[in-house]
């Protein structure tokens, strides 16, 4: 039974941990109380859900995610259709796009906290200042990024990361795109909207589903870009964080695996739809 | 749908020549802008730390390695390889455990009856959906008592989990290419499973295999929140060792940039070598 191992393997190392915090989480458990462990009932979870800090990071989690997958999903949409016409340098320009991807997250986000958004000297603030010398405008305005648009700034340094991947998986559902259909309908004089509207847009459902999907599972899961470019401050804590946080700061391990066990279920409800949809998609494959 | 002359044909669907200039040109803008944040990153990394904090930027200012100079420790006396060696055990180490595991479950998967396939399937893709970080305070006790916190060989089998699920699901799609009737024949055959591997699979599905490897690598070397809360002075990573690198006073960013081009640029090279393949991988299989 070859298939044994690898279950045995996940069962063990990813179910064990979460049956645990399910237990933890029922348990009066601070690391700076060692003497007082005991039962707790519902109170870890009750303490957890009137939490304002835990109800504002769930919201944070949902806007993050809901933003960056729509976000990169529509620019990559559009990069895929800029990229699927032959033209000198198609393959540069590719690579040029890709890159973002390939960049370690952490390292991008310690990038685009200190050389791209940095008030002082960062290249976004540096441009501005050299437009408006060059325009002579006087002062160039030089906003501080990260404190005014706390949420914004992480937003973009993930949609920067994510667009190529978003993009990868459109172009290659644009050229599975059967092209003599394409054809067809141009001769029957349908524009370059209608074909993209009425057959492009259709056969690209699975993928855009497909993106989406997969881009929402990372997502909502960061921890590097919130971790580094605002140390969770300003209303950008998501849930990872914050459960990183209440386990760290606080040294209560029964309210960080009560909020676990809340991701979980939340996690579950989504997951639940989403992995319909890649089931779907098995179907439509076949075998 | 009434025919339409030529010249009125040529006018719609493909762009004429000016369209086609425009999007070209707009194309490339995308592409640097895209690009330009990690341009910057490798030419602030090339400049002095003086240069690198300037406003407006310093685009021409003399090219110098002493970024690099600090990220190997010149004044810190902090070397950098500890950490890129323990995530380069970490990642090499747990890919090699992840296809050990992968490549039989996903053969068998691929000879099996339909409806246990799915149901198997959809067991190790869930289990990416479950937020590690729900599971990290268990295992962190767990790693606790059993003296191994600070440990890679804990982090190997970590990555190896995380990356699990993705690796079935790739080597499942690859397998898929190859024709159900030789599988079939190589089990009716009652080759052995190690045979079965060497004779049949890995041969046949080799360029997969070896994507799937790439995507778990890439994946494990990025990988910061367990590293982070798992590891310390002895088993730290390499992005472990780079959120180390800010400091609160003097400046820093070319040795930051030196740091984050060094620690990136096995990812880009394997990202870039493998660019065809990242796309099938990244998509579990599902886009070809």
């Amino acid at each position: 039974m070859p298939l044994l191992p690898a279950l045995v393997f996940m069962i063990a190392v990813t179910q064990a941990p979460f049956l645990a915090t399910l237990v933890i989480s029922f348990m009066r458990w601070n690391a700076l109380y060692p003497d007082d462990i005991g039962f707790a009932g519902l109170s870890n979870f009750a303490t957890v859900l009137t939490d304002p800090a835990l109800r504002s990071s769930v919201w944070t989690t949902v806007l993050l995610t809901v933003v960056v997958v729509l976000v990169s999903l529509l620019l990559g949409l559009a990069i895929a259709l800029l990229l699927d016409r032959s033209f000198r340098g198609r393959g540069v320009v590719r690579t040029m796009v890709i890159a973002p991807f390939l960049v370690v997250p952490v390292a991008a986000a310690l990038v685009w906290k200190h050389a791209l958004l940095n008030p002082e000297y960062g290249l976004i603030n540096g441009v501005l200042t050299w437009l408006w010398r060059v325009l002579g405008l006087g002062a160039a305005p030089q906003p501080d990024w990260v404190s005014t648009l706390p949420l914004i700034s992480v937003e973009a340094a993930l949609i920067w990361q994510w667009t190529p991947f978003m993009m990868l998986i459109l172009l290659a559902g644009l050229s599975s795109r059967p092209t003599d259909v394409v054809e067809a309908a141009t001769v029957d004089g349908a524009n370059a909207w209608a074909v993209f509207r009425y057959l492009t847009l259709p056969h690209l459902r699975r993928y855009l589903e497909l993106g989406a999907l997969l881009g929402s599972i990372y997502i909502v899961q960061n921890f590097d870009a919130v971790f580094t470019i605002t140390s969770g401050g300003l209303g950008t804590a998501n849930l990872p964080y914050t459960i990183y946080q209440t386990f760290f700061a606080a040294h209560d391990y029964g309210q960080a695996s009560a909020a676990g066990v809340i991701v979980v279920i939340a996690t579950i409800v989504i997951a639940n739809f989403a992995l319909r949809t890649v089931s779907s998609l098995l179907k439509e494959e076949g075998r | 749908m009434t025919a339409i002359s030529a010249p009125a044909r040529a006018g719609r669907g493909m762009p004429g020549r000016h369209g086609g200039t425009l999007l070209t040109l707009l194309a490339w803008v995308v592409g640097v802008l895209f690009v330009a944040p990690v341009a910057w990153m490798v030419l602030t990394s090339l400049h002095s730390e003086s240069a690198a904090a300037t406003n407006p930027p310093s685009l021409a200012a003399p090219l110098t390695l002493d970024g690099y100079r600090e990220f190997f420790g010149a004044s810190t006396g902090a070397s950098p390889w500890p950490p890129l060696i323990n995530s380069a055990t970490a990642s090499v180490l747990s890919t090699i455990l992840v296809l050990l595991l992968a490549i039989p479950a996903a053969y068998a998967l691929s000879i099996k009856p339909v409806r246990k396939t799915h149901d198997v399937l959809f067991f190790f893709l869930s289990t990416k959906m479950l937020p590690v970080v729900a599971g990290l305070l268990p295992l962190y006790l767990f790693a606790q008592k059993l003296g191994v916190l600070d440990n890679i060989n804990f982090l190997v089998l970590l990555y190896a989990s995380m990356n699990l699920p993705i690796a079935v699901w790739m080597m499942r799609s690859f397998l898929a290419e190859v024709p159900v009737e030789v599988l079939e024949a190589a089990a009716i055959d009652g080759a052995s499973l190690p045979t079965v591997m060497r004779r049949v699979i890995v041969p046949m599905t080799s360029p997969g295999i070896a994507a799937t490897a790439l995507i778990c690598f890439i994946f494990s070397w990025n990988e910061l929140l367990f590293a982070r809360v798992l590891t310390g002075v002895v088993a730290g990573t390499a992005p472990v060792f780079l959120t180390g690198f800010v400091t609160s006073q003097g400046l820093f960013l070319a040795k930051v940039c030196a740091a984050a081009v060094a620690i990136s640029l096995p990812v880009l090279a394997a990202g870039f070598a493998a660019q065809d393949k990242l796309v099938q991988g990244l998509s579990l299989g599902a886009v070809k």
